[in-house]
């Protein structure tokens, strides 16, 4: 337990030191993101000063760095100018559909690797196992950028997929199961996707992971003891390999919030990924900073609980 | 006549290496071994000695190796049958006992558990039933309900405790054979002295055949009924034991067998304790 | 090692009847933590020894396993650091200097472990893996080092062919030689052997005994030998030491240990102790 605490508090430290960094970052690039209304001729600089001051853009950094801090702590993530509305729900609302869309492809790219990770491991230098060698180089060499094109020209030229959007328009007047089905259909290609281009390594990992443990003179002992292959794949070696394959799984949970900016910008899917563009381009601070220290906590609570799934997973660990 | 349980000729395995060559490691072995009998194996290490037994199991692939030769058991040809009929006969038909129990068990399964894997391979009972007859299995090898062996971890276990466990997996399903690699070598003597003790008294009651493969004489003279020496993946000298110790005719067996061990005046000692 | 042939040929610049090593109330204790709680308790791997090592004699450490044997092999060998207690090298407390002081004492005790396999690199050839502890300790030159690696591996009977193999091309017999000659490479004074012998079949073992006792006689080594084999220490220990549970028990020459064993594991001890003739007796019995 004493472990734990200290991690937490590690990490309480890191995500601190993670916002300093970036409203300093921010900062960085020149003018703020009243000074493109400066160039329109029309509104006075007088105005543009009032504005600045309204939402204390006037104030030094620390300052700045100090009140959000603080109203951070009371639950309040500041405002978006953008917007013109709280950071908060804002965050929340488009956090949500990250989570929907990531949730979905991390669940569907670890079904997919894990059986074709294992059954490449069975049969290893078998034709079969190299041909799927073969295509997950393929996939892994292809960017991920040019992979969401191709998906969205699919979309495009067939119809048989949305082109982008979470909802139709008539949403809000279909049935729950219309509803349901509505957003399945949505969420299908982006979340195809992102688990293709998630894939890759994660079958590479299960393949080598399992490799290593069927080398092992257990396995070899069980086998002359007679028990069944698949039984010896499933029950002998997979719990075994499972040790690096549950840190894996603790850093896809940890990248769930920061794995699907790209699909999302691509697909038009409504999440963070969007946002957090818009913002950083029109330096909208509050709305970047807070985006930024969302993503760290899921990124630390992941890895955090990668760790704890691993100490309750090998007995070994536990031991010591 | 009662016809031999293993019948073994001309047996051969040839290592495929990584360049596709071809390493010989046991060239042209044949022996047999009678029901209830001990058959002793020796040699120096690397001499073919635990290749020849993963080979008559059937343990070796076709990738990993090339193996040719006859391999009777009970009559049947073992290298012709099909892997499922294969399958059956390992554990319960003959089973093997590895080197170094600490890792021929499984880590992150519970050794009860392991013992009714093997129960549950061969019999179609429930896993209820299966579980029983590991704890009858775990208490025929020396660990006891009261030790609470069943529910322990591999590496909670000392070494003595492992190797029995490895033993009672398999004789989990009672063997006609069992081939021991090295069975006493990573334990002290006293575990040493009770695990040889065990093997003896199972073979009197319920006629294990055994194949024993250790480098200590000492070991072969308490169990072994006839004696087996190689030697470059060749049989060097064949026959019972005592006469091979009283006069060898190869120079190996000699010298496997004849190491002193034993100071002069510690086995006169020993000598005057037994008489 | 036991007479006959070789005698203790004593360096002539030092006294052979004063002890070379002197270990004196020597304790290990290790501290574990419970799971979650922040409650300790410590384990004794052993306590209270006091044994000494001479120049060209052997001394055998005999126990079970968790007898705190390898544990106190390791602190001898100043691989591992003593709770309490002095290690006395000539005179000088080792355990009162700190790492620099210690640094060139450490070429004087060398460990061979029981599995070479694992104790060597197996990316090093053999040449390089003697040359490394003479690289350590800034021995000479590179050209040098090379040649004494050579030499070295003559004395333990590995031809030159085998200078630029690696060790999973040796046997385990020849592992250990190899292992052998790393050690001598520093040109130490005690050898602490680990249960070197146990892993390797009899043939070899005979051949290794061989070795050591023709090294040992060439340049008055000090052995410290830990087994749980009593039969094996039979052979060539000149004085035996029995451990149970982390203390000395016993403490004998080896003749008058068999002879008279006093302590109740001794005679336990000696009770797993057969030779072939008197279990085949026994058998045709």
């Amino acid at each position: 337990m004493r472990y734990f605490a200290r991690r937490l508090a590690h990490a309480v430290l890191l995500l601190l030191g993670i916002s300093v960094f970036s409203f300093a970052l921010l900062q960085l690039a020149p003018g703020d993101f009243f000074s493109s209304l400066q160039l329109n001729p029309q509104i006075s600089s007088r105005t543009v000063e009032a504005l600045r001051s309204q939402y204390g853009l006037d104030k030094p950094l620390p300052v700045r760095y100090g009140s959000w801090l603080h109203s951070v702590l009371k639950g309040d993530l500041g405002t978006s100018f953008a917007y013109n509305s709280p950071v908060a729900p804002l965050l929340a609302l488009r956090a949500r559909n990250t989570l929907l869309l990531t949730g979905t492809a991390t669940l569907l790219a670890w079904l997919l690797a894990i059986p074709l990770g294992i059954w490449s491991a069975a049969h290893r230098g078998e034709w079969g196992d190299r041909m799927g060698g073969v295509m997950t180089s393929t996939l892994l060499t292809v960017p991920d950028l040019v992979l969401f094109l191709a998906l969205l020209l699919l979309a495009v030229r067939t119809g048989w997929f949305p082109t982008g959007g979470m909802i139709s328009a008539e949403f809000n007047d279909l049935n729950f199961w219309s509803k349901v089905k509505d957003l399945a259909n949505h969420l299908l290609l982006p979340s195809l996707g992102l688990a293709l281009a998630t894939l890759p390594p994660l079958v590479r990992h299960i393949r080598s992971a399992m490799i290593e443990v069927l080398d092992s003179p257990f396995i070899r002992a069980a086998r002359a003891h007679g028990i069944a292959e698949r039984r010896v794949l499933l029950r002998y070696a997979l719990p075994v390999a499972a040790n690096p394959l549950i840190s894996l799984l603790g850093f896809s949970i940890a990248t769930m919030l920061s794995a699907g900016l790209l699909v999302e910008v691509i697909l038009s899917w409504p999440g963070i990924g969007p946002l957090l563009v818009d913002a950083i381009l029109s330096k909208d601070t509050y709305v970047v900073v807070g985006t930024v220290m969302l993503s760290s906590v899921f990124l630390v609570a992941g890895n955090l609980f990668a760790d704890m799934l691993l100490f309750a997973a090998d007995p070994r660990i536990r031991m010591e | 006549m009662i016809a031999n349980l293993l019948q073994v000729k001309d047996l051969s395995v040839s290592y495929r290496g990584a360049d596709a060559k071809l390493r010989q490691a046991v060239a042209g072995v044949s022996f047999e071994i009678a029901r209830g009998e001990v058959l002793g194996l020796m040699g120096e290490s690397g001499c073919g000695k635990t290749s020849a037994a993963l080979a008559l199991l059937g343990l070796l692939s076709d990738q990993q190796a090339q193996i040719s030769g006859s391999v009777q058991f009970r009559g049947q040809e073992l290298p012709s049958m099909d892997q499922c009929a294969l399958r059956a006969l390992r554990g319960a038909g003959i089973s093997m006992v590895f080197q170094e129990p600490e890792i021929a068990l499984n880590p992150v399964m519970r050794v009860g558990h392991q013992v009714a894997e093997v129960i549950h391979a061969h019999k179609r009972c429930s896993w209820k039933q299966c579980r029983a007859e590991a704890e009858a299995a775990l208490a025929r090898v020396g660990l006891p309900a009261r030790q609470r062996i069943f529910s322990a971890y591999p590496h909670q276990l000392s070494g003595g405790q492992r190797q029995r466990v490895v033993l009672a997996q398999a004789l989990a399903c009672e063997p006609a054979l069992v081939i021991a690699d090295e069975p006493t070598a990573s334990l002290d003597a006293r575990s040493q002295s009770e695990l040889l003790t065990l093997l003896r008294q199972l073979k009197r009651d319920s006629s294990i055949a055994i194949l024993l493969i250790s480098h200590t004489p000492e070991v072969q003279a308490f169990l072994a009924d006839r004696l087996m020496v190689m030697a470059d993946g060749r049989i060097v000298e064949q026959g019972p034991f005592e006469q091979l110790y009283r006069n060898p005719s190869h120079e190996l067996t000699r010298a496997m067998l004849r190491t002193n061990s034993l100071a002069d005046f510690a086995r006169d000692l020993d000598l005057e304790m037994v008489t | 090692m036991i007479p006959a042939h070789s005698g203790p040929h004593a360096n002539p610049s030092s006294n052979p009847s004063q002890p070379l090593l002197r270990v004196t109330g020597l304790c290990k204790q290790f501290v574990q933590r419970r799971n979650f709680s922040r409650q300790q308790f410590s384990v004794n791997a052993f306590e209270n020894v006091t044994l000494q090592l001479f120049r060209g004699r052997t001394l055998a450490l005999v126990g079970e396993s968790g007898a705190g044997k390898s544990t106190l092999a390791r602190c001898i060998a100043l691989l591992e650091r003593p709770s309490e207690g002095t290690i006395a090298l000539d005179g000088t407390d080792l355990l009162a200097l700190d790492t620099k002081g210690l640094f060139p004492i450490r070429r004087r005790i060398q460990l061979i472990f029981q599995d070479p396999a694992s104790a060597l690199n197996p990316q090093l050839t053999a040449c390089e893996t003697i040359a490394e502890p003479l690289a350590i300790q800034n021995v000479s030159t590179k050209k040098e080092r090379h040649e004494r690696a050579l030499q070295l591996m003559d004395q333990v009977g590995l031809g030159p062919a085998a200078a630029q193999k690696r060790p999973f091309e040796f046997s385990g017999g020849q592992r250990q030689r190899l292992a052998i000659a790393r050690a001598l490479a520093l040109e130490p004074d005690v050898l602490v052997l680990d249960e070197s012998l146990s892993a390797l079949d009899a043939l070899n073992r005979d051949l290794i005994l061989q070795l050591l006792a023709d090294l040992q006689a060439v340049r008055s080594l000090a052995y410290l030998y830990v087994s749980h084999d009593l039969r094996l220490v039979s052979q060539f220990a000149d004085e035996v030491v029995v451990m149970y549970q982390g203390r000395i028990v016993e403490q004998k020459k080896t003749r008058e240990l068999f002879a008279h064993p006093a302590h109740f594991h001794t005679r336990e001890l000696l009770a797993t102790v057969h030779s072939v003739e008197s279990i085949l007796r026994e058998r045709s019995a």
